[in-house]
């Protein structure tokens, strides 16, 4: 149904009389014609003549309360003639100081400039000791667990080391396998130049045992198990799980922390080991099929450029992210308040932590090997 | 007046697996009444507003929303059924990403023309008719559970539905809260005209608001009635349910005692 609108001007007041329904299919015609007569040049009072709307819904109320209002701050007269009573009850439900009265009801504080540095530096602050609080209460649990083996919950420590590292076998063998392709197409276009097409065998091994396999392998990681972790944990706190095991007086550390690093340290060097063999693979497919090299030529050359001592780092890195991605994801997890929000914000800020730390620490690595010379 | 059911619930019947919560479930809502669907944990009462707002289809039977069969709406048909309907749920399911302001306005700024200065002074209304005027830039979680209760019937409502759907009302509320949600909903209800159709076990607030009540039990209705007939019935598990008399959580009663099984000597010290 439609509303039909008629407007009349004698002298300095407006007439508008409105016919059928005012609800909110057909308020926005009435409220722009309001508007309008509102800003008319030299116009002193509106009248608005009701009488043939048979209904009216809470957009149709709004629409006298804007009219009131606007009407206040130009200094015009306003009537309304025709109301129901119906209608006029309805308004009624509302105190208009609550809408009329701007500075009415509670005001939520929005923080000058200043101020908003300084909040920002406090919540970095305590973001930063919360973080060694955490990593204190680890490093004791670690302890305990040393002591007490039997304190290590080894089902869950078998279940996740089943979600976070079995389960993420085939991305990671696909990734590393295109990975070692690219390295060894990209190095064959710059070594045939000189006529060092085997060397490509070497260049494609260390890079990838060293460093390229454990890091993504870490990047793919906290990406997949990084992020599940905060959402997991992000959701107990929500709904007060976490808060229900510290009544039952057990650590959370222990229940919820302790299971997840270790599953990652475990499986997290089995996936690099898995994507240094996986890009080794994709650079030997580039040098056979590419560079004419034969299987056991190329298989010879790798040999002869690895030594242990390249895989056992590359390995060791691995452990060193796996702590770094399972324990920011637990942690960020545990920072959750009561909203669906905070647990995708920490989520995210699980995977950026991570991935940031994690090339930090690899950047810190490089450094420390090659100064001690390994 | 003919008494017009705007809701209509004809011999439902609901499977969830091999497990039969909804039995042959028939009723009527009245244009413009508060109607009041009881019944014990598990009886299968949030299933029926599951039904109603076609979150889940019935197994057999169907649900007339003003005339339109629910269960077999499709597209554009649903859609129009469904915006005749506003749902409160248990939670209050608030935007959490969203202020209060941004919740309400939402679905009037997908579905209505309004400008949005209107829209805003709507919103303002809104609010102040759920006694939370001035709350709009708020966060929901810096609400109380009250507080987001009302906001979330300030969202049903937002775009004048014709019926409103409460799931668990007064859920987790404390009593002067959830009188106070009842007398809103009566405000609601009296003034505006909007059917409207809670999910409860809270007794007091059956009395309180309901003209008229269905008592599930087992995915059957065992009665209906306003809450003064139910409250008289001889039925025994509504006479269970309304003067609260406790069942025996363990069932199966067996002849013999531990005290015999253990051979205990009762009194020792």
């Amino acid at each position: 149904m439609l509303l039909n609108i008629e407007s009349f001007r004698q002298g300095d007041h407006i007439f508008i009389r409105a016919e059928g329904p005012l609800t909110n299919q057909t308020a926005d015609v009435l409220h722009r014609e309001v508007i309008r007569a509102l800003g008319a040049n030299g116009a002193r009072q509106l009248t608005l003549e009701l009488e043939d709307v048979p209904q009216l819904d809470t957009a149709g109320a709004a629409v006298l309360v804007h009219a009131a209002r606007e009407a206040r701050r130009v200094d015009i007269d306003l009537a309304v003639t025709g109301l129901a009573s119906d209608h006029l009850r309805l308004l009624d439900l509302v105190d208009p100081g609550t809408i009329l009265d701007d500075a009415a009801g509670p005001r939520r504080k929005t923080l000058p400039f200043v101020e908003k540095i300084g909040a920002n530096a406090t919540f970095i602050a305590k973001d930063t000791l919360a973080f060694f609080t955490f990593t204190g209460e680890f490093t004791v649990e670690v302890a305990r667990s040393i002591l007490h083996p039997a304190r290590i919950r080894l089902a869950e420590v078998g279940f996740y080391m089943e979600r976070a590292g079995f389960d993420a076998i085939p991305i990671v063998f696909l990734i590393s396998l295109l990975l070692g392709l690219i390295l060894g197409f990209q190095a064959a276009i710059q070594l045939k130049q000189f006529g060092a097409n085997i060397y490509v065998a070497d260049l494609v091994g260390v890079a990838i045992t060293r460093e390229l396999g454990p890091l993504l392998t870490a990047i793919i990681v906290a990406g997949r198990s990084g992020s599940s972790f905060a959402a997991e944990i992000g959701t107990m706190m929500v709904s007060e799980e976490v808060a229900a095991l510290e009544t039952m007086g057990l650590n959370r550390t222990r229940f919820l922390v302790m299971p997840k690093v270790l599953a990652l340290i475990i499986m997290l060097p089995c996936l690099a080991l898995c994507a240094d063999v996986l890009g080794i693979l994709g650079g030997l497919i580039v040098g056979v099929f590419q560079l004419d090299l034969t299987v056991n030529h190329y298989i010879a050359q790798t040999r002869l450029a690895l030594s242990l001592t390249d895989i056992v780092t590359g390995l060791f890195k691995s452990a060193v992210f796996a702590l770094l991605i399972a324990g920011i994801g637990c942690f960020r997890g545990l920072q959750v308040t009561n909203d669906a929000e905070s647990v995708g914000r920490c989520t995210t800020s699980a995977v950026v932590s991570a991935i940031f730390l994690i090339i930090a620490t690899d950047a810190a690595f490089t450094v420390i090997f090659y100064a001690v010379g390994i | 007046m003919e008494p017009h059911p705007v809701i209509r619930v004809r011999d439902l019947v609901l499977d969830y697996g091999p497990k039969r919560v909804l039995d042959g479930v028939s009723f009527d809502v009245q244009r413009g009444e508060v109607c009041a669907i009881l019944g014990g944990s598990g009886s299968g009462k949030s299933t029926i507003l599951k039904n109603i707002i076609r979150l889940i289809e019935p197994t057999a039977g169907f649900i007339e929303v003003d005339g339109q069969d629910i269960t077999r709406a499709a597209g554009e048909e649903l859609l129009m059924a469904r915006r005749k309907m506003g749902v409160m749920f248990q939670s209050g399911a608030l935007f959490s990403s969203m202020t209060l302001g941004e919740n309400v306005a939402l679905p009037l700024r997908e579905y209505t023309d309004m400008p949005t200065e209107l829209i805003q002074t709507l919103v303002q209304f809104k609010l102040a008719l759920v006694g939370l005027a001035g709350f709009h830039d708020f966060m929901p979680a810096e609400l109380s559970g009250g507080m987001r209760k009302r906001a979330a019937l300030a969202r049903a409502m937002a775009l004048d539905p014709q019926i409103l759907l409460f799931d668990e009302m007064s859920a987790g509320l404390d009593p002067v809260t959830s009188a106070e949600l009842d007398r809103l909903v009566l405000e609601v209800n009296r003034s505006l005209g909007i059917t409207i159709v809670v999910v409860t076990h809270e007794l007091p607030s059956i009395e309180a608001i309901a003209d008229h009540a269905v008592m599930l039990h087992k995915g059957q209705i065992i009665a209906e009635g306003s809450p003064a007939e139910l409250i008289r019935s001889g039925i025994e598990e509504v006479r269970t349910f309304f003067h609260r008399e406790p069942r025996q959580l363990s069932t199966a009663r067996s002849a013999e005692r531990w005290s015999d099984i253990l051979n205990a000597d009762e009194g020792g010290s």
